[in-house]
Formats: C-alpha cells, sequence, structure tokens
C-alpha cells in the first residue's frame, strides 16, 4: 500500500520541508544587548546564532559598566522580518540579558568600527598609501622604511572603501574590531 | 537566617528551604560531600535510579504530576551526559526540574581530570540557565535564583555544576529570602489586545480554543479559568498532546486531540474556523501540518508567556504575552463587562458543521478476533481504570498517540508524555517519579516495548522503593510508528523496524521480583488487566497486539489538516464525506 500517492524513496514529503516558499526581503539590523557580565554568557549569545541557524555579520562585546558588571553586546546581523523579530524575542529570553535593542528601528544611532591596515610598498605606491590615508583621516599608527600601519575608524563602509583602495597600494594584513553602535540624541 | 557551613550542607539546606522532600539522584566521587550530608538528615527522600536519564524523566514525571519543581543529583562527567536527554526533553516540554552536578575541584578543572566534562558547556543548550558555582559563599544565592528560574515564566530545566572543594569549603549561608534576581517575567497580558480578542470572540461564527501545555504549567487555576470560559462562550475546544486534560475529556465541547494523529473533527475545525485562539500552544509541525496551508481563513490569536512563541512559526493577528491564568482572569472579566456577547447563532451553525465531522467516526477500527488491537486494548484499559485516581505516563510512538486517542483526561496534570522531545525511554522512569509523589494513586505506563527496553534497568527502583507502577505494554515486536512510515512513505522496506530477541517479559518481572503478565488473546483481556490493578507492586504487563496497525487518523507530513489519511474503516460510519479526505 502507497497510500499517498509518494514516488517510492521520495523523501520530498519529509516533515522538516514545511516552510513556504515565500521569502521575505532580508534585512540588515544592528543590535544592542546588554547583558550581566557572567562566565559564559557571550557563548549563550553565540550559541543562540549558531544553534538557530541565524547570521552574524560583526559581534562585539566588553563591559561597560564595571562596578554594575554589565556588558555590551553589538551584534549586526541579517534576516527577514519575522527572524529579526526571533532573534530579539530570543535573545530577550536568555536569563542574563537585561534588555534587547534594536537601533535599526529604534530611530537614529550612529555605527562605528575601529580598523588597522598594514600596507607595504615603496616609492610612488608608498606616497600615495599616504596620501589616500590623509583623505580619510587614517592616523599612521606604526611605519617602518617599506610599510605604514594605518588606524581608520568610521563606519563600516568608509573601512570597506579604504581596504579597496589599499589592495593595489600593497594591503598586506587588517584587523577589524566589528561594530560599536549607540542612539542619537 | 545566616550561618556558616558546608557547600554539601548548603546543598542540603537550600533544598530544605525550597521546600524540597524528594531527590532522583546517582552518587559518585564528584558528589561524595552532598551524598554524605543526604546521609545524614532525614527531611529529604533520595530515591536511588539506574541511570542518570531515568532520574532526569523521573523528576520530570514528579514534576508534571504536582507543578512542583523535580531534583536530580548526579555526579560529574558520564553523570552530567547521562542527563543531557533528559534535560533536552525538559526544555522541549517546558518542564521545571533543577539538576545539581559534581564537578571535579576547581583547580582541577580544564585539565582533563577523572570524570570531568564541560557541564555547563555541554549542557548550555538544553537548559533554561546554568550555573558553574566557584566560590561556596556564592553557592546559596545560585541554588535559590536556580529554583527561581526554572519556575518563572515558561517553566524549563535548569543546571547548577558543583565542583568538590567548593562542596568541602565552608562558606555563608542564607536562606531562599535574600533572592534577587532580576528574572520577572510578564503574567499580565496587555488589555488592549485581550478586548481585541474579545471583540473577535463576540463576532466569530466558527471559533475555535487551540490549547497547549501552558495551560497545565500555568497551574489548576488556568484549567479552572479555561473551563469556565468554555462553558459561558460554548465554543469548541480542542487541545495539543502536552495539554491533554486542561479541558475535559468528557466535556461536551471537546473535540479530542488535534495534530498529526489527532481527530478529524479537530483537525477540520481548526482548518475551517473564523477566530483561532491560541491558549498556551505553540502551532509545533505535528500540529500545523503545511504551512501555507494551515487555517486559512482565521483570525489568529496567541497567549504565550514565551515572546520568542508568537509569529515563530505562524504569524498570528492578535498575541498576548501573559501568563495563561493572568489572561483567562482577564478575557473573562472584559467579555461579561461587554454583556456577555457571542454570535450564537453562528456558533450554534458552526457546531453542526463540527457534528458532521464528528459522524465519520474517525476511531473507529475493525475489531479484531483473535488477535487484540492496540486500541481495543486501550480502551478496555480506560473502561477498567477511568474511575480510579489514575495517572498515565507514555513512551514514543503508536502507542503513546492511541494512548492520546482512547485514554480520556478530566483533570491537568494526570499525563505525562514525551511530546516535544519524543523521546523513547521516557514513561517507565516517568511513571516512577508519578508514584513517588501520588504512592497511593493508579499509575499506568501505557508503553511499546521497543521504547520500554530503552530504560527497562528503572525495574531495580521501582522494586527497591515498591513502586507499584504498571507497565502496560502493547506488544507488537516492531519500531510502530518507524514501520508505519516505512510502509506509508518508504515503499514497504522495513529497514531496521523489528524488535528482534526481546525478553520473556513476564520471566524478565520475575527475575526482578515483579509481577508479569502475559496476555495475547482479546477474550482474555478484561481479567488480565483487573489481574494487573489487583497486584500490589510493580507489574510488567505483556500484551500481544496485532504487528502491523496503523495509527489513524494521520496528516501526512507536508499535507494540510484537511488531507488526512483515515483507516479503513473509519469512512465505513460516514454519512458524507465533506472535504478532500484522501484513503
Amino acid at each position: 500500500m502507497n497510500a499517498l500517492n509518494i514516488t517510492k524513496g521520495s523523501s520530498s514529503n519529509s516533515a522538516y520541508n514545511l516552510r513556504s516558499g515565500h521569502e521575505d526581503v532580508i534585512e540588515r539590523h544592528t543590535l544592542a544587548v546588554l547583558v550581566a557580565n557572567e562566565p559564559g554568557v557571550l557563548a549563550r549569545v553565540i550559541g543562540l546564532f549558531s544553534g538557530r541557524g541565524y547570521n552574524i555579520e560583526s559581534l562585539t562585546v566588553a563591559e561597560v559598566d564595571h562596578a554594575g558588571h554589565t556588558s555590551r553586546i553589538t551584534i549586526v546581523t541579517t534576516g527577514t522580518p519575522q527572524i529579526i523579530e526571533q532573534i530579539k524575542a530570543q535573545l530577550g529570553r536568555i536569563i542574563p540579558v537585561y534588555d534587547v535593542h534594536d537601533l535599526t528601528v529604534e530611530g537614529p544611532s550612529v555605527e562605528r568600527e575601529l580598523s588597522l591596515f598594514k600596507v607595504s610598498g615603496k616609492g610612488e605606491k608608498r606616497v600615495e598609501a599616504l596620501r589616500l590615508a590623509d583623505v580619510f583621516r587614517a592616523n599612521v599608527v606604526d611605519s617602518t622604511l617599506d610599510s605604514f600601519t594605518f588606524e581608520v575608524v568610521g563606519s563600516p563602509e568608509k573601512i570597506d572603501a579604504f581596504g579597496e583602495l589599499m589592495r593595489p597600494l600593497g594591503l598586506s594584513e587588517m584587523a577589524r574590531t566589528g561594530v560599536a553602535a549607540l542612539s542619537r540624541g | 537566617m545566616t550561618q556558616t557551613m558546608s557547600g554539601a550542607k548548603m546543598v542540603v539546606q537550600a533544598l530544605i528551604d525550597q521546600g524540597v522532600d524528594t531527590v532522583f539522584g546517582y552518587p559518585g566521587g564528584a558528589v561524595l560531600p552532598i551524598y554524605d550530608e543526604i546521609f545524614q538528615q532525614n527531611s529529604i527522600r533520595h530515591f536511588l535510579v539506574r541511570h542518570e536519564q531515568g532520574a532526569v524523566h523521573a523528576a520530570e514525571g514528579y514534576a508534571r504530576s504536582t507543578g512542583k519543581p523535580g531534583v536530580v543529583l548526579v555526579t560529574s562527567g558520564p553523570g552530567a551526559t547521562n542527563a543531557v536527554t533528559g534535560l533536552t526533553d525538559a526544555l522541549m516540554d517546558s518542564i521545571p526540574i533543577v539538576v545539581l552536578t559534581g564537578q571535579v575541584p576547581t583547580f582541577m578543572i580544564g585539565s582533563d581530570a577523572f570524570q570531568e566534562a564541560d557541564t555547563v558547556g555541554i549542557t548550555r543548550p538544553c537548559t533554561k540557565h546554568n550555573w558553574l558555582v566557584k566560590d561556596t559563599n556564592e553557592l546559596a544565592a545560585t541554588l535559590h535564583t536556580a529554583f527561581h528560574v526554572a519556575t518563572a515564566g515558561r517553566p524549563g530545566p535548569v543546571l547548577v555544576d558543583i565542583p568538590k572543594d567548593v562542596q568541602f569549603a565552608d562558606g555563608t549561608y542564607e536562606g531562599p529570602a535574600k533572592m534577587k534576581s532580576h528574572y520577572q517575567p510578564q503574567v499580565k497580558g496587555d488589555l488592549d489586545a485581550i478586548t481585541q480578542l474579545v471583540e473577535a470572540m463576540e463576532t466569530a461564527k466558527k471559533p475555535i480554543f487551540y490549547t497547549g501545555g501552558g495551560v497545565i504549567n500555568s497551574g489548576p487555576v488556568a484549567s479552572q479559568l479555561l473551563r469556565e470560559l468554555v462553558a459561558a462562550t460554548n465554543f469548541p475546544i480542542t487541545s495539543t498532546l502536552m495539554g491533554l486534560g486542561s479541558y475535559p475529556a468528557k466535556g461536551d465541547n471537546w473535540l479530542g486531540m488535534l495534530g498529526m494523529h489527532g481527530l478529524y473533527e479537530a483537525n477540520m475545525a481548526m482548518h475551517d474556523c473564523d477566530l483561532m485562539i491560541n491558549i498556551g500552544a505553540r502551532f509545533d509541525d505535528r500540529i500545523t501540518g503545511r504551512l501555507d496551508a494551515f487555517s486559512p481563513d482565521s483570525i489568529k490569536a496567541h497567549i504565550d508567556i514565551d515572546k520568542s512563541s508568537i509569529n515563530k512559526v505562524i504569524r498570528v493577528d492578535i498575541p498576548i504575552v501573559g501568563d495563561v491564568a493572568h489572561v483567562l482572569e482577564d478575557i473573562l472579566k472584559v467579555w461579561k463587562a461587554r454583556g456577555r456577547k457571542t454570535n450564537s447563532e453562528g456558533v450554534k451553525e458552526w457546531w453542526s458543521e463540527i457534528d458532521a465531522w464528528r459522524k465519520i467516526r474517525c476511531l473507529d477500527y475493525k475489531p479484531g478476533t483473535k488477535t487484540i488491537k492496540p486500541q481495543y486494548a486501550l480502551e478496555r484499559l480506560e473502561a477498567l481504570t477511568k474511575d480510579h485516581d489514575r495517572y498515565i505516563t507514555t513512551e514514543v510512538g503508536q502507542h503513546q498517540m492511541w494512548a492520546a486517542q482512547y485514554l480520556g483526561f478530566n483533570d491537568p496534570n494526570r499525563w505525562m508524555t514525551s511530546g516535544g522531545l519524543g523521546t523513547m525511554g521516557y514513561g517507565f522512569p516517568a511513571s516512577i517519579g508519578v508514584q513517588v509523589a501520588h504512592p497511593d494513586s493508579l499509575v499506568i505506563n501505557v508503553a511499546g516495548e521497543a521504547s520500554w527496553l530503552m530504560n527497562m534497568q528503572e525495574m531495580g527502583t521501582a522494586m527497591q522503593y515498591g513502586l507499584p507502577v504498571k507497565q502496560f505494554i502493547l506488544n507488537n515486536e516492531r519500531l510502530g510508528m518507524v514501520r508505519q512510515w516505512q510502509e506509508l512513505l518508504h515503499g514497504e522496506r522495513y529497514s531496521q523496524s523489528w524488535s528482534e530477541s526481546l525478553p520473556d517479559f513476564v520471566k524478565l518481572a520475575e527475575a526482578f521480583g515483579a509481577k508479569g503478565i502475559l496476555c495475547s488473546d482479546p477474550a482474555d483481556l478484561d481479567d488480565a488487566i483487573i489481574e494487573m490493578l489487583a497486584y500490589d507492586g510493580p507489574v510488567i504487563f505483556d500484551c500481544l497486539v496485532e504487528k502491523h496497525e496503523n495509527c489513524f487518523p494521520m496528516i501526512p507530513s507536508g499535507k494540510a489538516h484537511n488531507e488526512m489519511l483515515l483507516g479503513d474503516f473509519a469512512m465505513k460510519g460516514a454519512i458524507d464525506a465533506t472535504g478532500s479526505v484522501l484513503v
């Protein structure tokens, strides 16, 4: 008996295939998560994202209130509006999480990221790198006879743009902190 | 109360102060100081299980049948890892349990010491919260917070990992009164949303209550208020597997369980309704079937204490975050204040539609003359035990679905089953936990032979404590649900789904000193069940049933509610089979 008229060996009727084909547009949100700075709290947040298949574009964390042992985790994530709502609700139910703010929808906010670029080169390329660094208001934080290390602070887009410009000029290494963000006003 | 004592003594003192009188556990090197304290007191009774998974399921049974948190004490390493399945089970079904694990001394953590495991790391995703306590002075506060977190809001399992040196060291004990936690979930629902729901209830032509385990977790008051609301509005009500008993099965408005193996009338009503009121359920995939065809024309309201349950799977129109009892109380208040209105004409017509679906008699089956049909076994079990003070647990599979279909639950906390995780091996240890909590009640575990074997070692526990749990095994010598899916979905290729080399269950019972009963003839069944009930002690009832019976109705996965498969026999009683029923 094959009452369902399903081709033998077919797995297309798996229970895990129930999601509708309807896809919403993917949005990018910056979340600020205030947490008790207790052992394992970052693992809980990261474990939530990996366990439920959410995306992390960047994540920064540091204690912001030493007396109150409170840390601020800034997460940049992407997903459909429904997934973003889920992420916020799921974060909110982690016990050491005090508060979750969606900076993308709660009015204007500023986002800044710090980055370091090591650019090796000689002659014209070296001069050009220094000139562009000036345009981007990058600081030279280390220098040798054949390399510069620049520090660039700004929006993720500005840092992306600086990296693209440095690539042909001898970019050899870069490091980024991820986004820190605050609401305006 | 503030006093100095060892960490081990603090554990016992904290349990006493939390009102705990029962612990399920298994000793080992890293919890010996706590076991030494347990030896020297009489306030807490410790039940020695035979495997740590059994301890957690027993605690779940205890918790689910009493409404109090269940407590487990196990050792480090394998003790903790063996508890993981039970923790995951409790997390999925929102059961409040507190698991205490021993850990190697703090100065050895990270050295791959004997019986060391990263317990908080391993159990982080399968607990509501967990803690590693590194300082004896923080132990008492952590334990009190653990009980608070396990029971507040949406209940769940928590774990406290206690290194052995923390157990030995002295520290300051503080009682639960000093416990402070920022974790204070919202229990009152938003009044605007509640009013919106009441407005929808006043005009709905085809309303339905769809209730779940949240009603039971909310406590007996929630079940009382639910019954009042159903009686006052005359709306039909269905429930998930986890919610059975919150509304009585003998109640007039009861449609039976819904979902993959739910009743025809319940699923059809869910599909065709114009107002769905979800109370403490979570739109699980076993309930919804195909999402884009799920109840297409209804306004959906969802009451849940966990915000993350709302809009997770199904987008709802009226979300209400709050505790079921609090929200139901407000719904009743608002509804009464607005004049107790319903669209009674529409609802009356709705009931006549439902009555037509009921005439399908979807649970009818072809009786066996020589072999016992599993449905018949449960019908007889129901008939012979329904007037008892009865608690039912189950394992997982066909027998579980038949138990949900053929047994009637008229009160909350009487039905313990592994719903979310579907843990084979849950039912037997759970029945032990239930019996511990209710020593004078009848506790029956409806089991399949394959599930039952997964935690059969707990026979030793049942015997040691004289717990008269009845193991009612529907033995079809198959992994019945796996076999059913292989028949319907995998071309009848029965890959590894038979139970080879089964024990003689009667001899097995006798080997433990319990009673074994074998029954294979329908004519003997009643007498055999009566014999089981009369025996004062654990019984293994080996009920040999039809080997190839399928569990119907069935919504095949990937299908909609109105595309149910019915058994051959059910259709015979149909007057007119409306809806696109696949046979």
